[in-house]
């Protein structure tokens, strides 16, 4: 019995290890990918070479990063089989066909056209070249949108029936389009964004901080503020809407969220700050504000919320994490919106590039999106145990029959090598942004070069200067 | 024998197998012959051959899972611990092989390290692929739908050679790759190879064969049973042909002879494994039939392959097509 909780627990571990340190590069490719997209169009549109220069820098930072999504994707997709045996024979019947659509139109569309987009140069004209480069935006849209189907799935499931012991899918447009995959999905392609939005914003901020004006810098430390301006307010809308589903879907999780564990009559407080005790049953440390907790779960005054003494202590999620988790990827939230904010006072008095205080602001937000993307994924994970697929299978029941020596061992062994692998790779792609857009002579060259071939003959900015590699 | 879903998804998922060995195999052969080359130049222009299109070669490993996990999850759940370790230590090397891909070129005091990250990656993937599958040659203890054996139970004499068959195959692919892919010395020096490296793929495929006949009856019954024989006949005998065509071509012929015979000698072997072990999926006791997903998971998928299929196999012709011809070192682009 202590053996097989303790596989569990260090399958679980594992898989949190594993997820997280994956999760971090497809939310910056999915970023990146729509960011070149637009880059590349808008140096086709208006002929400006910051535009071409700009994507030169990032295509080389999102080269890495793809890199690094691509192994450590590759692992999840042998995770499932490997430690969560009982999980794969009883749900792979749904997650496994959603998985093979996400290679199907999404990894093999980045990997087809990933390679014409990062060496292609030389060999395709500027249009497919562009269609290259929008095909695996596109393509890591449509990873986007089925990972997270199966994943919302295995949240608020529907669509199937058990026969022994077994899923058994009964209506596909059901399973894919499950309640909560909508705001899931827009949440997430929102936070992927977002990601993107505040890594050019900070590494624009550190090299306005270090005196640096070049076009390219202050082209992408202004687009990446507005977007910050535009997204994270709406992301507040998209989070505030999947918040109201998931209170529908998932009590049980919006109580572990709020630390809430009594049912409390005529409009429910919202503790704002406190440490909930999963033995003692009760959040202690608390600061809360009447009726606010109503307010913002369900839009009205005196609301009613479920405590988490209402579920059995076998189904409630740990409230101590996802209390915590969540409110870090609020106050995220809220700072990004103050940035947006700031950034847009900035702009119209003129001030965008030399308020010092503002960058140092904005170079320390850089990891900003990241950190709510990692809060948010935990809030939502371990706010859906203790069940893998919610109300139908428990985790306990989803591991594989080995050994906890394996497991263990296999642990350790991923976490020697992501560390070492995944350090060197973000510590690579941090050197890359400290080059700079206007930094690293090859890209010069390689963009001189370029403008050369490329069939812009008629635009005026591209005449004006001569090739210097020939 | 009648043609049924689960048939058609067992040539599908054989076919994306196959495309993967084929495919990701010279990537990781480059990585095995990296040690014999030159540091400064050489090996960039290795590396250089395939930086456009390895992480599609490697998506099929991803295809193949994937798959497996929906269309015959029982064969994923079984499987896959079942091979437990042999699988993490493949996919820690792959981690190696990637990463290295990305920063070898780029890197300047730590080149040697990644060079390092590079071949080990490369030849930990590679063996322990070739260990997986001469694992599941040899069968897995199944029991109720879930996998009953010991943590080492894929660890055997058999296994660990096949392991070591599969870095000599796709040594040989990488080396037949790179002839067709390089000109000058390097090509030349390439050719040389060829010859000590088909001697022994044809030693390791003869001792294979030999091995999984004489260890496992069922496997003899299939191929020697009635008149069986006749009909697989071809298989070994063309196989012989292709590797005396590979040994032939390092002293003259076309560039991209060796690289298509050695494709054909993995389509042969490929062949033989799918011959010894249909229609089990899981030798000795899982067939496709007991492994499969419920009839509507199957369905669901297969509509998405039957029309997404040939789009995926065209533009990756397409990427081939636009990255083809000779590869020299100073091309500038690559990273």
């Amino acid at each position: 019995m202590l053996e097989t909780s303790d596989v569990l627990v260090l399958a679980r571990l594992q898989f949190a290890f594993t997820i997280s340190a994956h999760i971090i590069f497809p939310a910056i490719s999915i970023g990146l990918a729509n960011y070149l997209a637009v880059l590349e169009g808008l140096w086709l549109r208006t002929g400006k070479i910051v535009y071409r220069e700009l994507f030169f820098f990032w295509s080389k930072i999102f080269a890495v990063g793809f890199g690094m999504g691509v192994v450590s994707g590759v692992v999840m997709s042998y995770e499932f089989g490997a430690n969560w045996a009982g999980f794969s024979r009883f749900a792979g019947s749904v997650n496994g066909p959603l998985l093979t659509y996400e290679v199907l139109t999404a990894f093999f569309l980045e990997a087809g056209f990933l390679g014409v987009m990062l060496f292609g140069w030389k060999r395709v004209g500027a249009r497919l070249h562009f269609l290259a480069t929008v095909l695996v935006a596109l393509g890591t849209l449509f990873s986007t949108f089925w990972i997270l189907a199966s994943n919302s799935w295995m949240q608020t499931p529907q669509g199937f029936h058990i026969v022994d012991g077994r899923v058994v899918p009964l209506d596909w447009l059901k399973i894919v389009f499950n309640p909560s995959f909508p705001f899931r999905l827009v949440h997430m392609s929102l936070a992927a964004f977002i990601v993107a939005a505040t890594i050019v914003a900070g590494c624009a901020a550190w090299h306005l901080l270090n005196g640096r004006r070049g076009a390219g810098i202050t082209k992408s430390f202004s687009m990446a503020v507005g977007m910050i301006l535009v997204a994270a307010p709406i992301q507040m809308i998209a989070g505030d809407a999947h918040g109201l589903n998931t209170l529908e879907h998932q009590p049980a999780k919006i109580a572990a969220i709020e630390g809430l564990w009594e049912t409390e009559k005529g409009g429910t407080s919202l503790n704002l700050v406190g440490w909930p005790d999963m033995q003692e049953e009760r959040t202690k440390y608390v600061f809360s504000v009447p009726h606010l907790g109503s307010l913002i779960l369900t839009h009205t005054w005196s609301g009613e919320i479920r405590g988490l003494k209402e579920f059995a202590p076998q189904d409630r999620p740990d409230s101590t994490i996802v209390f915590w988790s969540f409110r870090i990827m609020v106050g995220m939230g809220l700072l990004m919106l103050l940035l947006g904010a700031l950034g847009l006072v900035l702009r119209l008095r003129n001030r965008l590039y030399d308020a010092r205080w503002f960058q140092r602001f904005a170079l320390a937000m850089g990891p900003s999106g990241l950190i709510a993307l990692l809060a948010g994924w935990i809030t939502t994970e371990v706010g859906r145990q203790p069940w893998v697929v919610y109300g139908v299978l428990r985790t306990a029941d989803a591991a594989s029959p080995l050994s906890s020596q394996q497991v263990g061992t296999s642990l350790l062994i991923f976490i020697i090598v992501y560390f070492l692998v995944f350090g060197t790779g973000i510590y690579y792609m941090l050197k890359l942004m400290a080059n700079g857009p206007d930094g690293d002579p090859a890209a010069a060259a390689q963009v001189d070069f370029v403008k050369s071939i490329a069939s812009f003959d008629r635009r005026p900015m591209s005449r004006a200067t001569d090739p210097i590699d020939e | 024998m009648t043609i049924d879903l689960p048939t058609i998804w067992a040539g599908i998922i054989g076919l994306g197998v196959f495309l993967y060995l084929l495919l990701d195999g010279f990537d990781l052969g480059i990585g095995l012959l990296f040690p014999f080359f030159d540091r400064e130049g050489e090996r960039q222009v290795m590396l250089n051959t395939v930086a456009p299109v390895w992480d599609g070669n490697e998506t099929w490993l991803v295809f193949g899972g994937a798959c497996l996990y929906g269309v015959f999850p029982v064969a994923y759940s079984t499987l896959l611990p079942a091979v437990y370790l042999p699988v993490i230590a493949m996919l820690c090397g792959l981690i190696f092989r990637g990463v290295a891909f990305e920063i070898r070129a780029k890197a300047r005091r730590t080149q040697n390290l990644w060079d390092l990250a590079f071949v080990m990656g490369s030849g930990t993937a590679a063996f322990c692929q070739g260990v997986i599958l001469g694992t599941l040659l040899q069968g897995i203890t199944i029991v109720d739908g879930r996998f009953a054996g010991d943590a080492f139970g894929w660890l055997s004499p058999f296994s660990v050679f096949c392991g070591l068959g599969l870095l000599v195959t796709y040594a040989t692919l990488g080396c037949g790759w790179l002839v067709m892919k390089t000109d000058g010395d390097l090509q030349r020096r390439m050719r040389l190879l060829l010859k000590p490296l088909s001697l022994v793929l044809l030693a390791v495929i003869g001792v294979i064969s030999l091995w999984t006949v004489l260890g496992q009856p069922a496997v003899a019954q299939r191929w020697f049973g009635g008149h069986n024989f006749v009909y697989f006949a071809p298989v070994p005998l063309l196989v012989l042909a292709c590797v005396i065509g590979i040994f032939r071509s390092a002293d003259s012929g076309h560039d991209a002879r060796a690289f298509i015979l050695m494709e054909a000698v993995i389509f042969l072997g490929y062949s033989g494994l799918l011959i010894s072990i249909f229609p089990n999926i899981v030798p000795p006791t899982l067939s496709i039939w007991a492994a499969s997903a419920p009839r509507s998971s199957q369905i669901f998928v297969l509509i998405g392959v039957v029309i997404i299929l040939p789009m995926i196999l065209s533009y990756t012709a397409l990427s081939y097509w636009v990255f083809r011809g000779k590869v020299r070192h100073g091309d500038e682009g690559y990273h």
